[in-house]
């Protein structure tokens, strides 16, 4: 046996550093055998797991309101009142859904934009600069991390509230602009992704280190930053607890929120019960993310892929 | 990973003199998270350290708070809930993506994309929606379980009574993870060498002896990540049980979880002060735990 | 939290006579609203020329309500004085809202103009002095504006703390197809509707007399109507005794329903809860009267099924009833326009604002509207031309006097189902459930600086 394990990691280094760039994935060989018939139905017992809940989703999209509480779970009721749903979705309340779905939009942009920046102009410091105090970033990120994040929402409201934010987007667009994952995931990529030499040919040549950075680094750390850029998106999309906490004006709402506010409406006096829209409205939310990973799943898996080669 | 880090850089940084020229970079970064995460844990700390009461103010009570968490029977139940739940739900979940990572990566599987995504789907789904549509499958009047009862005669228990409550709050979880465990793991597999697998096919490796000498090996590093990132989350749980409570009031205390019994005496009983230190001993015992974890996955590394 | 409606069901009502001793600043330092310092609470310091004036001046001002019927409120009281600008907010349902508010109070800044609190909260935020005594502005002269019931509730000590904005005096509502079907008696004493429940769940496994979790608002309710006073509150006092007999009342019937498995094991304004009430298999609700435009809206199957009957009795030929949920509008104490505030609060809660809520579905507080002809005689299609109101008014005049509830019923409320629902989940008894309640919101009161006795 040729192959001895405590090679077999780090036989992917030369790869990784070979100055070819991030793409590190490899063509997989058939080598490795035919396809499976058996080994395909056992793991679509997986997909069964992982689809069944999403498909009760789209189910009870197509009921209304009496639809829902009177019929099968996992199949139509005789109305299908899909188009109903989305449409009455996008005016309930003067069409509020839609201004949740703006400013959704925005946090994410400005939020999950913002933080894949930061992550990326940190990581890429942590990796390819030393510098007085760098060993104790990591240790205190991921420390800070360890906290309980809703056991820190009252002090942070409270701060917050000192300096004004509270109730406006900031005070959802600035805690998003903090992702130790990315952090994290930037470090190991840019470790292996931008080669020294380069850097220190930039050096030689006079040029100053943004101007490396955004001129020749940054392109090499594209697949990462998307990556980054994803599980940030997912984060700020899927963002409930700060915002919860923060705005009470539901006109700056995210769509979390608003689609839980939805659900509460039945739970109080006068109240008009639409669990309807609320099940229609969470279609609707996931379906824009579903379409992002579709969209950018080549770039995405490949960063992720190069950022996890370290060890 | 933080050892695994430093070993990393240093390489990469052979011959670099240092200077402050990292922090241009690292600052912007590390300005915001002090103002999010290390201030609001200062102000913590200082809150533990004093007592506000309905009657009679505020006062300097010193280490009183941590004197009380430390014998406070709801904080070591709500303790012992998400260990229970860490050292069965996390070996299942990464287990689960672990197979799946193995078998997507072999290479063997009819239309391998499809099941990349699909698998991965649940994590783009917010908690809160996740938690409703699982609530619902659960009913045993209406739900899924009710459909599955009538239908067979059978009488599966109840999966939000008491006993089943927190193995129901796994399946979440699981459901909500496993993708996105599974997505860390086979992307690790993906930088494996192919002329690895080669050589140990020349040799006449079947495939249990290829994942078992050479995958299994590779993933080590991604395993500790995934490991460590999943006892954070077991340790903070707290969206699926405070959701489920709607429908599950007995089943899930106040104090289910650490994080849910800190959130319950904050919004509810308004004792910031006692809130703040079950976070903060919650935050170190989870710094000691994840630690414990990477010293040994990384010494088994070498 | 998801709680809410729990909550808002939750009745309520501070003892008149109680917290003498929290009032004793008697609200005289607060007054920012520059009408000087709060004269006793009988006397107003401000007079309706002062209130006119702050309507004819103008301003704007922030209302924190989840209440839906105020939208129009606030669209027609903009309408009648143009100067006012009001910014309606629904800042969260229930306690999602009171920690919204506290939190505000804390930071000293957002704090809304005027904000809805359930009766059951409102001596937690008169006790900590968050909300304005509004006798210091004129509210002693509504004296037999309200009827009793809400009208002592938003009482606390000497002052008064709100104005009620709706009641929720108790009644049976049931499903008259059900009994039909299953040839029952509509209940008119607790003994005749045990029978019901076993007779009902006997001649179909799958229907219930009724569904309960555990509901702390419901508990407390059906305590207060058995003639119990578990919570006796006198300033910072506070006692709690849940060994006494109207307590025990309840707990003697209820534990039979839980024993027997005659009541469904769904939670109240879930999903599967509002199915139930539609298809037939939960068969009754003891509940406020404001779940008319509940079933209306949410429960449209039921539509020509359901009835409605007074609550039943402990003893037979009795009359008593208690309250269930309903809230005040209240004034925090931070807010900035005072006057205006509580000329709002007059026009939603006095004035011409609660004849627009009524005809929006609430069920009011104030006398005027209750005895209304025009109100009692409205025949609801849903309940088969029955008309409901009659019932339901009858129930208002009937509301059992001098319950109160703790200065901190929010926290306990809480933690009901950590200690009571063991009894819905195990072999625990309700009473030993209540005993654990009761220790758990005592150890709280303790820790909170209340004398506990």
């Amino acid at each position: 046996m040729a192959t001895s394990t405590p090679t077999a990691g780090r036989a992917s280094r030369p790869a990784a550093s070979s100055g070819r760039g991030p793409l590190v994935i490899r063509r997989r060989r058939s080598s490795q055998g035919r396809r499976s018939a058996t080994l395909t139905v056992l793991t679509a017992l997986m997909l069964v797991y992982t689809l069944l809940p999403l498909l009760w989703l789209v189910i009870n999209a197509t009921k209304t309101q009496e639809g829902l509480l009177g019929s099968f779970g996992l199949w139509f009721s005789g109305d299908f009142a899909l188009f109903d749903n989305i449409g009455t979705t996008f005016t309930y309340n003067d069409g509020i859904f839609v201004r949740w779905l703006l400013n959704t939009l925005l946090y994410v942009v400005a939020g999950a934009g913002g933080a894949t920046l930061l992550a990326t102009l940190a990581g890429y410091g942590l990796a390819k600069f030393d510098f007085p105090g760098k060993k104790a970033v990591f240790a205190v990120v991921i420390g800070a991390v360890a906290v309980p994040g809703t056991a820190l929402a009252v002090p942070t409201f409270l701060m917050f509230a000192k300096m004004g934010l509270t109730d406006t987007p900031w005070s959802i667009v600035i805690p998003s602009l903090v992702s130790p994952f990315g952090l994290y995931l930037m470090w190991t990529f840019a470790n292996d992704a931008v080669p020294k030499e380069i850097l220190e040919s930039a050096r030689v040549d006079g040029s100053g280190e943004f101007r490396t950075f955004f001129r020749i680094s940054l392109p090499l750390l594209a697949p990462g930053l998307v990556t980054v850029l994803l599980f940030n998106v997912v984060a700020t999309w899927n963002n409930y607890f700060l915002p919860l906490i923060m705005l009470k004006n539901p006109d700056w709402y995210p769509l979390t929120v608003g689609l839980k506010e939805w659900n509460q409406q039945a739970l109080t006096a006068g109240g008009e019960a639409v669990f309807n829209l609320v099940i229609t409205g969470s279609l609707l939310t996931i379906i824009p993310l579903i379409a992002a990973f579709l969209l950018l799943q080549r770039y995405w898996q490949s960063g992720l892929a190069a950022g996890s080669v370290k060890e | 990973m933080v050892s695994e880090g430093y070993s990393n850089v240093r390489g990469g940084l052979a011959g670099r003199r240092r200077s402050w020229m990292g922090w241009q970079f690292v600052g912007p970064f590390m300005a915001v998270f002090a103002l999010v995460f290390l201030a609001p844990i200062a102000y913590s700390i200082y809150l533990s350290l004093f007592r506000t009461r309905l009657i009679g103010g505020t006062s300097f009570v010193g280490a009183d708070n941590y004197l009380g968490v430390l014998q406070d029977p709801q904080f070591w139940s709500a303790f012992g809930r998400v260990a229970l739940f860490l050292v069965v739900q996390v070996p299942i979940m990464l287990f689960l993506a672990l197979l799946v990572a193995l078998a997507i990566d072999s290479g063997r599987l009819y239309g391998t994309a499809f099941f990349r995504i699909s698998v991965f789907l649940p994590y783009a789904v917010p908690a809160v929606v996740a938690t409703l549509m699982w609530g619902f499958m659960y009913g045993t009047r209406f739900g899924l379980i009710g459909n599955i009862n009538e239908a067979f005669g059978l009488s599966l228990p109840d999966p939000l009574s008491p006993d089943l409550v927190l193995a129901s709050i796994g399946n979440i979880v699981t459901w909500e993870f496993v993708g996105y465990n599974m997505l860390i793991l086979y992307s690790a597999l993906k930088v494996v060498n192919p002329s690895l697998y080669e050589a140990a096919a020349l040799d006449g490796a079947g495939q249990l002896r290829i994942i078992w000498a050479i995958k299994l090996p590779a993933l080590r590093g991604a395993l500790v990540i995934a490991t460590i990132f999943s006892i954070i989350g077991s340790f903070q749980l707290f969206n699926e049980p405070s959701i489920l409570k709607t429908i599950a009031p007995n089943s899930v205390t106040t104090y289910f979880t650490p994080n849910f019994y800190a959130y319950s005496l904050s919004f509810a009983g308004q004792q910031f002060n006692y809130s703040a230190t079950v976070a903060i001993v919650m935050g170190i015992i989870t710094m000691i735990v994840a630690y414990i974890v990477q010293l040994r996955g990384m010494r088994k590394a070498v | 939290m998801a709680i809410t409606r729990r909550h808002a069901l939750l009745l309520g009502a501070a003892l008149t006579v109680s917290l003498t001793a929290a009032a004793c600043g008697s609200g005289d330092d607060g007054s920012s609203s520059g009408a000087g310092a709060a004269a006793p609470a009988a006397s107003a310091a401000v007079s309706d020329a002062d209130i006119q004036k702050a309507l004819d001046t103008g301003g704007s001002i922030t209302v924190w309500a989840w209440e839906p019927t105020l939208k129009q409120v606030v669209a027609d009281f903009q309408a009648k004085y143009p100067k006012v600008k009001v910014n309606l907010v629904n800042a969260g349902t229930g306690n999602d809202q009171y920690t919204a508010l506290q939190n505000a109070i804390k930071a000293g800044s957002g704090v809304p103009d005027v904000a809805q609190v359930e009766y059951y909260a409102l001596p937690q935020f008169a006790l900590a002095k968050s909300v304005t005594d509004l006798a210091t502005l004129g509210a002693g002269k509504l004296d037999g504006t309200f009827t009793p019931g809400p009208w002592s509730s938003v009482h606390v000590g000497n002052g008064i703390y709100g104005l009620p904005m709706d009641s929720g005096p108790m009644a049976l509502f049931y499903n008259k197809e059900v009994f039909d079907k299953y040839d029952l008696k509509v209940p008119t004493t607790w003994d005749e509707y045990l029978a019901d429940a076993e007779k009902l769940h006997q001649a179909n496994p799958k229907a219930y007399i009724t569904n309960d979790t555990g509901d702390a608002g419901f508990t407390t309710s059906m305590i207060w109507q058995a003639g119990g006073k578990p919570y006796a509150v006198d300033g910072t006092t506070v006692g709690i005794d849940f060994a006494e007999p109207g307590t025990q009342k309840f707990t003697g019937l209820w534990q039979k329903l839980i024993d027997g498995k005659l009541l469904a094991p769904t939670s109240s304004w879930s999903d599967a809860w509002y199915q139930g009430l539609g298809d037939g298999t939960i068969a009754t609700l003891v509940i406020g009267a404001w779940m008319p435009a509940n079933l209306e809206s949410g429960v449209k199957a039921g539509a020509g099924k359901w009835r409605v009957a007074p609550m039943p009795q402990w003893e037979a030929g009795g009359r008593a009833t208690s309250e269930n949920g309903g809230s005040s509008l209240a004034i925090p104490e931070a807010g900035a326009n005072k006057n205006l505030a509580y000329a709002f609060l007059k026009y939603a809660n006095v004035d011409e604002g609660v004849q627009t809520r009524v005809d929006g579905g609430a069920f009011p507080a104030t006398t005027a509207q209750l005895q209304d002809q025009k109100f009692q005689d409205k025949e609801f299609p849903y309940f088969g031309g029955q008309k409901v109101n009659q019932v339901l008014a009858e129930s208002a005049s009937q509301v059992v006097s001098g319950w109160s509830y703790l200065p901190f019923q929010v926290y306990a409320n809480s933690i009901f189902n950590d200690t009571v629902g063991k009894a819905y989940t195990s072999s625990t008894t309700l009473q030993d459930g209540l005993k654990a309640w009761q220790d758990a919101s005592l150890k709280y009161g303790e820790e909170q600086g209340f004398t506990v006795k």
